[in-house]
C-alpha cells in the first residue's frame, strides 16, 4: 500500500484542541432562554409542529419556558421525542421547525426552537427528573435490534407501555450515529451516552452489546424467542467512489474517521493529513471536513459533484464549514486518486455540468486537488445480508432498504423496522426516533389485541398517544 | 419648533414634564441633576412635620411582563425621611439657582389647622412656585390619618384645602387618590375648597406579587409585606379615565390638572394633555432609566406638535375631552368588519383562535397541504367588529377594521327600540 503523505498526530496542542472541539453552539442561559422564548407567538395549530417529524408541541414547550415550568416543558418535548435533547443539537432545524416559524414571514429570524429545546431538556437532565412511569407489566418480550435512535426510541416507548425489551447492539456502545457518527462539537460532554442512560433509566430494557444480527443470531431466532421484533439496523456500508486509487493508504471512510474522533480519549493522538479532500455533499462530509480542520489540517477541501442547492448538507451546515476554513468546491466528480510511490498526493476531478435532461455530465476538463488524505462521504447503504436467514432475504425491500407500511410494519408478521434502514425516510435522527415511537405503538396494539383474544392478533392496529407520568 | 412652555394653576414651566413627588425629587442633588437633564419642573418629595418619618428596608416591588421590566412598580416608602429644615433650605437654594423651572412642594401634615398654619409660611419663604397636597399616599401615612385617609373623604379634602388657601398665597394643587369609587367627588371638594388645580392619580393600593417560597407579599420586609402604591405603565389607563372624568364633569370642567400615572413617553404625555392636563408628572420611567429620558419626551412632543401644526400646548390641550362620552351616546349604527391583509399575514392563527375560542367564530381557518399553507378568512356575517383579532395580531396593520355602514345615520341606546327606557320611539 505504500508510504503515507504528510499525515501525523498532534498538529495542535491540547488547549487549541479543547477550544476547537468545545460546544459549537453554546447553550442559552436562563435569561436569554426566557427572552428567546418570549419571541414565540404561540401560534394556533402551529406550522412548526407539523414540520417536526416527531410532532413536538413546540409553542407549548416554549410557553412553559416563559412561565418557569421547565419540567412541563421537557415533558412536552420528551413525550413526543425521547431524544429531544440530541435532536435539539443535531436536527437541521433550518429545514424543519425553524423553517416554518411564522417569524420568517415577517422578515425576522425564526424563534431558536432548537436552542430552546436544548435548554429545556438540559435543565431536566441536570435536575435528574424521571418523567416517565411504566404501565402495568404485560409479560410480553420484544427484541429490538440496533441501539441507535430508532431502536432506543422504540425500546423506551415499549418499556413505558409495560413491555420488557432486549436491545441488541453490534457495537460496544449504544447510541448509534449519536455516539459514533456526529461531529464531536455538536454533542459535547458525552451527551449521547447521558441520553442513553436517561432512556434506560425507565427500566425494563435489557441491553446486549457486541451482538450483531446475521452474525450472532438470526431474525428467525428472534422471532422464535420474542413476541415481536423491531429492527433499527441503520446503514451498514459506505458507498464506494468507484474510481481508481480508492484502496490506497490515505483514503478513508468519513464515517470511520468521525467515529475515531468521537471515541478518542486523546484528540492529539489522532493522525490527520496536512491537506485533506473530503468527497461528498452531506452532513457526514461537513462533519468530517470541519473536524479535520479542527484537528489542525491546513487545507481542507470539500468537493461535491453538483451545485450547492442539491447538497444534502443544509445551507447552515455549508456556511458552518466555510467559516471554519473549509473550502467548498462544486461541480467536480472524482476520477482517480493520484499516488506517487503508493503515497496519495491528490485527487483528479472531472468538471461536471447538468445536461438538458438534468443528468450529470462531464465537461471534459479536469483538475487535480493535491492532498495527503481523502475522506469518502458519498453516502451509506443498507446491507440486506444481515436480515437474510440462510442466505435468503425474508423481508421485502424497497430501493435497497426494508419496506414498511405506515405503522413501520415489515412484510413479515411480528417484525417492525425503522430509522435509516427503512425505505422512504429522511436519514435524520429525528426520523428514526419517530419511526421507533410509531412502531412501538403498533407493536403494543398488536400484542394487546393478542392478549385480549388469547391468540396472535393481526398487526397494525395503529398508534395511540401515550402521556408521560 | 413648537413652544412647549405651559402655565398651570398660575405655575409657569418651560415644558410640561415634571418629576412627580417621589424618591427622584427627595433632595437637591437629584433635583439639580433632573433640571440639568431638561425637566421643566419637580414636585418635591412630600414634606411633613418633624420628627421625620423612618422608612423600612426593601421598598419597591415590580411587575415584569413578558420580558419587560417594571411594567408596573409598587412602593411602600413614606414621605421624606429628612428633617424639614434641610429640605426647606435645599428647596430655596434650588429655586434660586433654577428660577425658570417649576418647583412645587408636596405637603402632608396631620389634619390639624395648626400644623398647616405652621408649615405653609415656611414653604412660602423658600420661593417655591406652589404646593401640592398629598391626599393620596395609600400606605403607611394613611394608617396615621394622613394621605389617602384624607383624600378618601371629600369633606376633609375641602376643609384642608381651605386651610391651605387661608394660610398661603401659593398656587395649590390637590393630589387625588385613585383608591375611591368616583374621583369626581374629591375633585369637586378640592375645587370647592379653593384649590387652583388637581394632580392625579396618586398610587393605587396594591400587592404587586406574592413570593411563593416565603409566602409573603413583595416587597418583603423580614418575612412580612404590606400593601403598597402601584404606579408605572400599567396604571396609565386607570389614570386617563379619572382625568377624563374630571375634565368632562360640569362641576370641575376647566379645573387645571397635572396628569400622573405611567407616563413614559412623549406620546403618553400628549394623551394626558389631550384630555385636558396642563402638565404631566413622571416617576417610574425616570426611576427605571434615569433623568435623560426627558430629552426624547421634549424632542418627541415637539416634533409631533410640529407635524400636527400645534404651536403651543394650549393648541391641543383638552381636544379629546369632547369625544369622551357616556356609552349611551355611542352610535349603534356604526359598523366595522375585520380585514386581513394576506400579504402581511404571517399565518400565526392568533386571530382565528382568539375569535373561535373567545368571541364570535368569525375567522375561518383553511389549512392547505403544506404546514405553512394557511389562510384566515373573516366571515362578515359573524364579525361584530370587536377589534379582538386586530389586537391579538402580532403584525402591525395586518388586520384593520373597515367601516361598512352608510356613515350617515345615527342612533344611540337612548333611541334604540330594544331599550325599554328609550326617550323617543324608534
Amino acid at each position: 500500500m505504500g508510504t503515507m503523505g504528510d499525515i501525523k498526530a498532534g498538529r495542535l496542542d491540547a488547549a487549541a484542541l479543547a477550544d476547537n472541539f468545545a460546544d459549537a453552539h453554546p447553550p442559552l442561559d436562563d435569561k436569554n432562554a426566557v427572552i428567546e422564548a418570549s419571541r414565540c407567538y404561540y401560534c394556533y395549530d402551529a406550522p412548526c409542529i407539523k414540520a417536526c417529524p416527531t410532532g413536538i408541541d413546540i409553542p407549548s414547550f416554549i410557553k412553559k419556558i416563559t412561565t418557569g415550568n421547565l419540567k412541563g416543558s421537557a415533558a412536552d418535548i420528551l413525550s413526543a421525542n425521547i431524544m429531544g435533547g440530541m435532536c435539539a443539537r443535531v436536527c437541521p432545524t433550518e429545514i424543519l421547525c425553524e423553517d416554518k416559524c411564522v417569524r420568517n414571514a415577517e422578515g425576522h429570524k425564526p424563534v431558536e426552537i432548537g436552542n430552546l429545546q436544548r435548554y429545556a431538556t438540559d435543565k431536566l437532565f441536570a435536575a435528574g427528573t424521571q418523567l416517565f412511569e411504566r404501565d402495568a407489566p404485560t409479560g410480553k418480550r420484544i427484541a429490538v435490534v440496533g441501539g441507535g435512535p430508532a431502536g432506543l426510541s422504540c425500546a423506551h416507548r415499549l418499556a413505558v407501555l409495560g413491555h420488557d425489551v432486549t436491545v441488541f447492539e453490534a457495537r460496544e456502545k449504544l447510541g448509534g450515529l449519536n455516539e459514533y457518527g456526529i461531529a464531536a462539537y455538536k454533542t459535547v460532554d458525552d451527551y449521547a451516552a447521558r441520553e442513553v442512560d436517561y432512556i434506560l433509566s425507565i427500566g425494563g430494557i435489557t441491553v446486549q452489546t457486541g451482538k450483531a444480527l446475521g452474525r450472532d443470531f438470526s431474525l428467525a431466532d428472534l422471532r422464535a424467542q420474542y413476541d415481536a421484533v423491531f429492527l433499527g439496523l441503520g446503514l451498514g456500508a459506505v458507498n464506494a467512489l468507484r474510481c481508481d486509487g480508492e484502496d490506497l493508504n490515505g483514503v478513508y471512510n468519513a464515517v470511520d474517521f468521525i467515529a475515531d474522533i468521537r471515541q478518542a480519549q486523546d484528540l492529539s493522538a489522532l493522525p490527520v493529513g496536512r491537506r485533506v479532500v473530503v468527497i461528498g455533499g452531506g452532513n457526514t462530509a461537513v462533519d468530517a471536513a470541519v473536524q479535520t480542520r479542527k484537528l489542525g489540517a491546513e487545507d481542507v477541501t470539500l468537493v461535491y459533484r453538483r451545485g450547492k442547492n442539491t447538497m444534502s448538507a443544509t445551507w447552515v451546515e455549508q456556511e458552518f464549514a466555510q467559516v471554519n476554513g473549509v473550502t467548498v468546491k462544486h461541480w467536480l466528480a472524482p476520477k482517480r486518486v493520484i499516488a506517487e510511490d503508493g503515497t496519495v498526493t491528490g485527487v483528479e476531478f472531472a468538471y461536471t455540468a447538468t445536461g438538458p435532461d438534468g443528468k450529470l455530465t462531464e465537461t471534459g476538463e479536469t483538475a487535480v486537488i493535491p492532498c495527503d488524505t481523502v475522506l469518502k462521504a458519498i453516502g451509506q447503504m443498507f446491507v440486506p445480508a444481515t436480515i437474510s436467514d440462510d442466505g435468503a432475504a425474508v423481508l421485502d425491500l424497497d430501493g435497497g432498504r426494508i419496506a414498511v407500511d405506515e405503522t413501520r410494519r415489515t412484510s413479515v408478521d411480528g417484525v417492525w423496522a425503522g430509522g435509516d434502514c427503512v425505505a422512504g425516510g429522511q436519514d435524520l435522527t429525528v426520523q428514526g426516533v419517530e419511526d421507533g415511537k410509531i412502531a412501538a405503538h403498533a407493536i403494543d396494539a398488536w400484542l394487546r389485541a393478542g392478549i385480549a383474544t388469547g391468540t396472535a392478533a393481526e398487526p397494525g392496529a395503529g398508534a395511540t398517544a401515550s402521556q408521560p407520568a | 419648533m413648537a413652544d412647549l412652555s405651559c402655565t398651570i394653576a398660575g405655575i409657569k414651566s418651560p415644558n410640561p414634564f415634571w418629576l412627580a413627588s417621589a424618591p427622584p425629587t427627595d433632595k437637591q442633588y437629584n433635583v439639580e441633576r433632573a433640571f440639568r437633564a431638561g425637566w421643566g419642573g419637580v414636585v418635591w418629595k412630600t414634606l411633613g412635620i418633624d420628627p421625620p418619618v423612618v422608612n423600612v428596608s426593601s421598598r419597591y416591588g415590580a411587575i415584569d411582563y413578558n420580558g419587560t421590566r417594571m411594567a408596573g412598580l409598587n412602593n411602600i416608602e413614606l414621605i421624606t425621611d429628612r428633617p424639614l429644615a434641610v429640605n426647606l433650605a435645599e428647596i430655596a437654594d434650588v429655586k434660586k439657582k433654577w428660577p425658570d423651572r417649576a418647583v412645587i412642594v408636596s405637603l402632608m401634615v396631620p389634619c390639624n389647622e395648626e400644623d398647616w398654619k405652621y408649615i405653609l409660611p415656611l414653604v412660602e419663604e423658600t420661593g417655591a412656585d406652589g404646593v401640592e397636597l398629598n391626599f393620596g399616599c395609600p400606605h403607611g401615612m394613611s394608617e396615621r390619618g394622613m394621605g389617602a385617609a384624607v383624600g378618601q373623604v371629600p369633606e376633609y379634602v375641602q376643609m384642608v384645602t381651605g386651610w391651605v388657601k387661608k394660610y398661603s398665597s401659593l398656587p395649590c394643587l390637590v393630589k387625588l387618590t385613585p383608591n375611591i369609587t368616583d374621583v369626581r367627588h374629591p375633585a369637586r371638594a378640592a375645587k370647592n375648597g379653593g384649590a387652583d388645580g388637581v394632580s392625579l392619580i396618586n398610587t393605587i393600593n396594591s400587592i404587586v406579587s406574592v413570593d411563593l417560597d416565603v409566602m409573603a407579599p413583595t416587597p418583603t420586609v423580614d418575612g412580612k409585606g404590606t400593601h403598597g402604591g402601584y404606579c408605572g405603565p400599567a396604571v396609565k389607563p386607570i389614570a386617563l379615565n379619572m382625568v377624563a372624568e374630571i375634565a368632562r364633569d360640569p362641576a370641575t370642567h376647566g379645573l387645571p390638572m397635572s396628569g400622573i400615572g405611567g407616563i413614559s413617553t412623549w406620546r403618553d404625555a400628549a394623551e394626558y394633555i389631550a384630555l385636558g392636563c396642563g402638565s404631566v408628572q413622571v416617576c417610574t420611567a425616570a426611576m427605571h432609566h434615569g433623568f435623560r429620558i426627558v430629552e426624547d419626551m421634549i424632542d418627541g412632543l415637539s416634533n409631533w406638535m410640529d407635524a400636527k401644526g400645534y404651536r403651543t400646548i394650549e393648541d391641543f390641550r383638552g381636544m379629546a375631552v369632547g369625544n369622551v362620552t357616556d356609552w349611551n351616546q355611542l352610535n349603534m349604527n356604526y359598523d366595522i368588519k375585520a380585514r386581513i391583509d394576506d400579504d402581511k399575514c404571517i399565518k400565526c392563527g392568533l386571530c382565528h383562535i382568539a375569535c373561535e375560542d373567545t368571541s364570535h367564530q368569525a375567522i375561518r381557518f383553511h389549512q392547505g397541504a403544506e404546514p405553512d399553507d394557511r389562510k384566515f378568512e373573516v366571515v362578515d356575517e359573524d364579525c361584530v367588529g370587536c377589534n379582538l383579532c386586530m389586537l391579538a395580531c402580532p403584525v402591525p396593520d395586518c388586520i384593520t377594521m373597515e367601516r361598512v355602514d352608510d356613515g350617515e345615520t345615527y342612533r344611540n341606546w337612548t333611541q334604540h327600540p330594544n331599550n325599554p327606557m328609550r326617550k323617543e320611539p324608534a
